[in-house]
């Protein structure tokens, strides 16, 4: 790769997605991450009964998101073919756990207004 | 352990000044512009030509710069094997020309009919006289379907012909000839000119796919399929030519070596191909025409060619690390047209176009240019729908991978397919906006 700066990385994205929706992505992104640690500094601690519920949707969130990139590219579990094809998969199934285990972890804080005094 | 006390405002303010911070690093063009009148002109507004003139107005202030074009799709050409192969529709390759281009250039959408060199005018079809300081050739190259005897582009689709090479709906008929082959079966020819050629891993390409597809399928024992090479190689690349043919092996595809097709009959679904032996004709059920290449007919008539290579093909004559014409120091060549070993590709096209924005910009400023190209040209090898080989060469068939160590070139990986599949139409659009 000539020039792979994050300048690049950037624009590649943007192409990807289109400006707008990569744009939309970043932010929300954001804002669950900036909510993730509000609720976590608000509460001053971390809730185990939220955080059980976070971990049990886990695997749906790594088998969503190694669903979602095998139909976007038109390929299947059996053309993994070396050591980085393993680690990617793994990557993108890791990505998708951590992901949704945040935004469910996020929203029940947020939408349990008052959180229990945990010991 | 501490307990974070942070109020909601202190918060907030700590991730406003953390998105402030992140905006201060966004990277942009810190390079001053160079002030200049001069007139840059460039003939082809494809890739080449497209991604040196969205560079050029972000270094150049005050240049004219005008691109003649008379085409008014652009094609992202790496995608019509995906086409050819039913894994993306034809309209997947096709954008307009003029999507690409910044508003302060001038598009003349005609073709040129003459370049003169001494006294540095482009004539345009219509006869409008262009005048440049600067003149940059990069108007692709030209199919030569007629050198095929028998062959003509309305037969693409029917009775096992493909064509993928001549366009979107040539690549999308390609596909209904090869599907229907892939169900009914015979024997598949899948060829290459003996001229210097765009992407001369499609070919292959094509083969693996089709091969695969069937296999999916489950016809796979219901085809033959071979693949017919131009010369004793099936890469010009040795290490990758190897590899390639013990795929072949591994895939049951009959490699046929120094098979050039020269004639075809359509009705009797034969092709005659030359050989060292002579002629030599075979039947087939599907046959995959790929015509012979050459520089546009401007180009040649306008004395840029090498007078002593390529004769037949008519390639600028230009140098192969500065692609500025050997004997004309305002001329550059770029992309398809240009007379070097290697880079008749749009990775090679990203490679080059530093090099000739830097040329034309030394030559302003008075500077000795210092980017050179050194014949990089990238090929991701699909060899079946869900992997490929990154292949990566220079000028000297030395493999040069962008990730040593971690994407092996000759290794079909997901990877590798993944990376066709989602960044490089990516990487291509934002090359042609001059951003990679």
């Amino acid at each position: 790769m000539k020039d792979l700066t994050f300048g690049t990385i950037l624009a590649v994205f943007e192409e990807i997605f289109g400006i707008g929706l990569f744009w939309a992505m970043v932010v929300v992104a954001a804002l669950v991450t900036m909510a993730y640690l509000y609720v976590l500094i608000r509460d001053h601690s971390i809730s185990w009964r939220k955080f059980l519920l976070a971990q049990l949707s886990m695997p749906i969130g790594a088998i969503a998101a190694v669903w979602f990139v095998l139909v976007m590219t038109s390929s299947k579990l059996t053309d993994l073919g070396g050591p980085v094809d393993v680690i990617v998969f793994l990557g993108i199934a890791a990505a998708g756990a951590v992901g949704i285990a945040i935004l469910v972890y996020t929203a029940q804080s947020l939408v349990m207004r008052q959180p229990k005094s945990e010991p | 352990m501490t307990k974070l006390t942070a109020t909601r405002r202190q918060f907030f303010g700590l991730a406003a000044g953390g998105a402030a911070a992140a905006a201060l690093a966004a990277p942009g063009d810190v390079r001053a512009q160079v002030a200049t009148k001069a007139r840059i002109v460039i003939i082809g507004a494809g890739a080449g030509g497209t991604a040196l003139a969205n560079r050029l107005v972000t270094r150049l202030d005050g240049a004219e710069i005008t691109l003649i074009d008379p085409r008014v799709e652009h094609l992202y050409q790496p995608g019509l094997s995906l086409v050819a192969a039913g894994l993306k529709p034809a309209n997947y390759v096709v954008t307009k020309t003029t999507d690409w281009l910044p508003d302060t250039v001038t598009l003349i959408a005609e073709a040129a009919a003459e370049i003169d060199p001494d006294a540095k005018t482009v004539t345009t079809a219509s006869g409008q006289s262009v005048a440049y300081d600067f003149l940059v050739v990069a108007p692709g190259l030209v199919l030569d379907h007629d050198a095929i005897e028998g062959f003509s582009l309305d037969m693409v689709g029917q009775n096992g012909i493909g064509a993928l090479y001549a366009g979107p709906q040539y690549a999308a008929a390609t596909w209904k000839a090869a599907q229907a082959y892939t169900e009914t079966g015979g024997v598949g020819l899948f060829t290459r000119p003996a001229t210097e050629m765009k992407c001369a891993g499609a070919p292959l390409k094509h083969t693996f796919l089709i091969e695969d597809i069937a296999r999916t399928a489950g016809t796979r024992g219901k085809l033959d399929v071979h693949y017919m090479a131009n010369n004793n190689s099936l890469f010009g690349v040795p290490i990758v030519s190897e590899k390639v043919r013990m795929l072949f092996g591994d895939r049951g595809i009959t490699p046929a070596y120094s098979h050039v097709l020269r004639a075809i009959d359509a009705g009797a679904k034969t092709a005659t191909f030359d050989t060292p032996d002579g002629d030599v004709t075979r039947d087939y059920d599907y046959i995959h025409v790929i015509p012979p290449q050459r520089a546009p007919e401007v180009i040649r008539q306008s004395g840029l060619s090498w007078a002593d290579k390529w004769t037949d093909q008519g390639w600028v004559e230009c140098d192969m690390a500065s692609l500025r014409h050997l004997r004309y120091d305002t001329i550059w060549a770029l992309g398809d047209v240009a007379g070097v070993p290697k880079g008749k590709t749009a990775a090679s096209v990203k490679w080059q176009v530093p090099v000739v924005e830097d040329g034309i910009l030394a030559a302003i400023e008075g500077r000795e240019a210092t980017e050179t190209y050194d014949g990089y040209t990238s090929c991701p090898m699909i060899t079946r729908v869900g992997r490929a080989m990154l292949v990566e060469f220079d000028y000297h068939n030395n493999l040069v991978p962008s990730f040593p160590g971690i994407i092996a070139p000759l290794e079909e990986l997901w990877i590798s397919w993944l990376m066709k599949e989602v960044a490089l139409k990516a990487t291509y659009n934002a090359m042609l906006r001059g951003r990679a």
